[in-house]
């Protein structure tokens, strides 16, 4: 029975500096199955995975992989390829400016006499890119695709490889609900058609719910279980405990809605792209959010929602603006993000490393940056008051520190998360406009930030949320507007709103756009 | 002794290069015979390296808001003061007022850079690549390639000469030839070291995190005798050279304002993350405008200084700098990213450039080597910056022990 085993982890352990990563973990993984890994940030998920694929090599942790019946030592990653193990970062491993075909054999150049063989390259690409259902030239730049596609052409990329045991990390956190199926779909296929083995590590529990056979949870860097998913048969509720360690009864806080005036109103507002000047992003956008009030957007990424959020803010984004922006019923000029924060407007961006937080800066630096002159007179900075206020926000949002004065870097995501929404809240806004408030944070600290925004509401602050999970957005919000391609098609209050119509709006109104879908 | 491990760690870089440069200092008084540290050499050092520590806290500047650096600092040096010698030696100008005049030439050729950097959004290494010849080019113009010289005697005693004896009726019988630099000295050691004490009663008061009694005594009264060993030196010779005021000011100033003030804070969050700090309402233009209009200022500062040491307005000054001031930067612990380092670290940086230049001098190392050993210790210096950050140690070590385990 041992001989079907295609990977068996055994006892692995792995101590970085005063942690203990990994203690004592198991895992085995039948041939051409799914098998997930669920567990709160810092359980120790990519840290497996980085054992495994031979990031972490062999001899910098203790306990034995055996691949295939064989004992493994990998010391980097070409070793684990070879046996066809590839791994799949959250982060996306692809140049912007080479082609598809050129990422597709980055590494593993197709090379014949002379150097690389260039018509083998793109036929090989193309070839691959069917199977992943890759609708592109094989000679498009990375640059140019979204990131579902992208996220595709790393799958072909295993392909190109031989891949066996195919590990994706968080595959589709950067992805809307389509492309997000769209893949787990691909993984079924490949399962079904080729045999081949897949781990996927994901937060989305409905989506492991979904695809995987086997479900092993890890907490604490420990492993807790493993569940057998034949036929979705674990509900959702199930894996939370096993990755809280307790019942969470709801995934959303609950909230008495005490909704007063209209505070925050956009009309005709239109926006072009800041390169591509012909490109509307944004176009003829009128939504409006009253006090006390959570507002959602929801659609597909690159419908405009970001942008928008964007260009209302002082427009740091966009060229070409035109429409009116109203607070409290009086027209506003904001020309920069300086300007619209002493407008009481805050924006949490969806990126918190790319343009969020400055994580070479303390926790409590990057608290105050947004409106330094509360904690400073004359241009010089009251410490004790800067300190006093970031020892506020860290008990107030529970960020897990021993000292504020600690660099951001070092805090899990989770806690990042928290220190950008304390850095905006710190700034004393008026109007809330979250952009993916939740990416990449797990179960708990979700919770955590969930009530935080019900909080804010409840002091009468608006909030209009942008989610690309369409649960948050309907476990949060009391309207909901659906935007797609630059348009706002639809307006739903929340006792309406289901996934399903929110889907159904988006898929009418973006028909006769081409569509990648495989399956 | 956890609290002192955590303030080491914080400061690591900078404890390193503290310690760094007292072996160095250590290393050359013994094979210089101990010449190095005669007093006349000590005021000779100073007066060398004056210059050097202005343009390193303009360049900390520079680099603070995203590792940009300011290539033409060498030759505003040379052109600022082939405009004071213009002013004072040709046309017979005030002194003063030709000093004040030349400062703020220095501001608006940083003005020049500044817009272009900040405002046309071109790469600062482009831009200060043009400067620098530009300028060299327009000293050579406003001087005809000639020398000029000698300055008047009011612009000299900017930068050479010592302080004056003036307290040497208190000397109590010494036989020091400067007792005022001794007093001088005492009493910025008493400072600092009260300094260093109220600093951390205030924290302790306050609840924060201090470190024990112990290792503040420790710190502050090394701090406090090397200074007073430093001024005895000194009071041994002429006396404290009258640039020590300038640099002095200069490194309490800049110290201030990267710590304490609004505008150090969004320098910092500019290197950092540009992105979030404009997100955050910084007018991250502006700050990097000013940040090159501060260092031609300070190179403008470092150009007067340096024309009243050599007493003359050469078309070949200042050739290089720029390399002296950005070395002394990362090896006092500047990040090349930007958003990282200090104005201490920055003296320290400076001051292992200077002991390293002087020491070799004084043994009679030529030129050639001298540039060898200065590289190294640069790269040195910044590799093991590197190093220390990656947290697992380094991979193909790792990888090295590995291998040799699956032999054994």
């Amino acid at each position: 029975m041992m001989a079907e085993a295609l990977l068996e982890m055994r006892a692995i352990t792995k101590e970085f500096p005063g942690v203990k990563a990994l203690d004592n973990v198991n895992l085995t993984v039948q041939e051409g199955e799914i098998h997930a890994i669920v567990g709160e940030n810092g359980a120790g998920k990519s840290t497996l995975m980085n054992v495994l694929s031979g990031i972490y090599p062999f001899g910098s942790y203790e306990g034995d992989i055996f691949f295939d019946g064989q004992e493994c030592r990998f010391l980097n990653i070409k070793d684990s390829e070879r046996l066809g193990i590839v791994i799949i970062h959250q982060e996306l491993a692809l140049v912007p400016f080479l082609s598809i075909g050129e990422n597709l054999f980055l590494g593993n150049e197709q090379t014949g006499f002379g150097g690389i063989n260039w018509d083998l390259t793109y036929q090989k690409a193309e070839k691959h890119m069917l199977e992943v259902g890759l609708n592109e030239s094989s000679r498009t730049l990375i640059k140019d695709i979204g990131v579902g596609k992208q996220q595709l052409v790393e799958i072909a990329k295993a392909l190109a490889k031989n891949v066996r045991l195919l590990i994706l990390d968080e595959p589709t956190s950067a992805l809307n609900d389509e492309d997000s199926l769209n893949l787990l779909n691909l993984l079924k296929k490949f399962r079904r058609e080729r045999g081949i083995t897949s781990i996927i590590i994901s937060h989305k529990l409905n989506e492991i719910a979904y695809v995987a056979d086997k479900i092993t949870i890890l907490r604490d860097g420990g492993t807790i279980e493993t569940l057998d998913n034949m036929g979705s048969s674990v509900p959702e509720s199930r894996i939370i405990k096993g990755m809280v360690g307790r019942e969470m009864v709801d995934r959303f806080p609950k909230r008495v809605p005490h909704i007063g005036e209209k505070t925050l109103e956009i009309d005709h507002w239109t926006v072009y792209h800041p390169l591509f000047t012909e490109r509307k992003v944004v176009d003829n956008v009128s939504i409006n959010v009253r006090k006390g009030e959570v507002v959602g957007i929801a659609g597909l990424i690159g419908a405009g929602r970001t942008e928008l959020c964007q260009s209302v803010f002082g427009k740091v984004y966009g060229a070409k603006i035109s429409g009116v922006v109203k607070k409290d019923g009086v027209p506003l000029e904001l020309g920069s993000a300086a300007e619209a924060i002493a407008h009481g407007f805050a924006y949490i961006t969806e990126d918190r490393k790319g343009d969020g937080l400055v994580l070479t800066n303390f926790i409590s630096h990057n608290i105050t940056l947004s409106r330094l002159e509360l904690v400073s007179k004359r241009g010089v900075i009251d410490k004790d008051k800067e300190r006093q206020a970031a020892e506020d926000y860290r008990e107030k949002l529970s960020i897990r520190t021993p000292d504020v004065e600690q660099f951001v870097g070092n805090l899990s995501g989770g806690n990042q998360q928290k220190v950008l929404v304390g850095k905006w809240m710190f700034s004393l806004p008026d109007i809330m406009m979250l952009d993916e408030p939740t990416r990449g944070v797990d179960v708990g600290a979700k919770y955590e930030i969930y009530t935080i925004i019900n909080h804010l509401v409840g002091e009468g602050k608006a909030v209009l949320m942008i989610s690309s999970e369409l649960p948050e957005l309907l476990g949060m919000c009391d309207r909901i507007y659906v935007m797609v391609e630059g348009k706002i098609v639809g307006e739903l209050p929340r006792a309406q709103a289901t996934q399903e119509i929110i889907m159904d709006m988006i898929m009418q109104a973006s028909k006769g756009e081409q569509k990648t879908w495989a399956n | 002794m956890g609290k002192l491990k955590t303030a080491f760690s914080k400061n690591l870089k900078q404890f390193v290069m503290l310690i760094a440069l007292v072996v160095i200092i250590v290393l050359f008084q013994l094979m210089t015979n101990g010449t190095l540290l005669k007093p006349m050499n000590v005021f000779n050092l100073i007066n060398q390296n004056a210059y050097v520590v202005v343009l390193a806290v303009g360049m900390l500047v520079c680099i603070l808001t995203g590792g940009n650096i300011d290539l033409s600092v060498g030759s505003v040096v040379a052109f600022v003061g082939a405009c004071a010698g213009t002013f004072m030696i040709t046309w017979k100008w005030d002194p003063y007022l030709s000093t004040l005049l030349c400062l703020v030439i220095g501001i608006m050729i940083g003005a020049w850079h500044g817009f272009w950097i900040a405002y046309v959004r071109i790469p600062a290494f482009i831009v200060t690549l043009s400067g620098q010849l530009i300028f060299r080019g327009l000293t050579l113009i406003v001087l005809k390639g000639l020398t000029l010289s000698p300055f008047p005697r009011a612009f000299m005693g900017l930068s050479t000469g010592a302080i004056g004896n003036f307290l040497n009726f208190l000397d109590p019988g010494t036989g020091l030839r400067n007792f005022t630099s001794l007093v001088i000295g005492i009493i910025l050691a008493v400072v600092m070291v009260a300094l260093q004490l109220k600093q951390r009663a205030d924290r302790k008061r306050k609840g924060y995190s201090y470190e024990g009694l112990a290792a503040t005594l420790l710190r502050a009264l090394v701090i406090a005798a090397a200074l007073t060993y430093f001024f005895w030196l000194l009071a041994n010779y002429t006396g404290a050279p009258v640039v020590l005021i300038a640099v002095g000011i200069v490194l309490v100033a800049y110290s201030y304002l990267t710590s304490k003030t609004v505008m150090g804070r969004h320098l910092y969050a500019v290197g950092g993350n540009e992105k979030a700090a404009r997100l955050s309402g910084v007018k991250t233009d502006k700050i990097k405008f000013l940040a090159y209009v501060n260092m031609s200022f300070m190179a403008a500062l470092a150009g007067l200084i340096f024309s009243a040491r050599l007493q003359s307005s050469s078309p070949q000054a200042g050739t290089g700098f720029e390399l002296d001031a950005i070395g002394a930067c990362f090896i006092g612990g500047a990040s090349a990213y930007g958003g990282i380092g200090t104005v201490g670290g920055t003296l320290i940086g400076a001051l292992i450039m200077g002991v390293l230049n002087n020491g070799m001098s004084i043994m009679g190392i030529s030129i050639d080597v001298q540039q060898v050993v200065k590289g190294l210790v640069l790269l040195a210096a910044v590799a093991f910056d590197v190093i220390s950050k990656q947290k697992i140690s380094l991979p193909f070590i790792q990888k090295l022990l590995a291998r040799r385990r699956i032999k054994a």
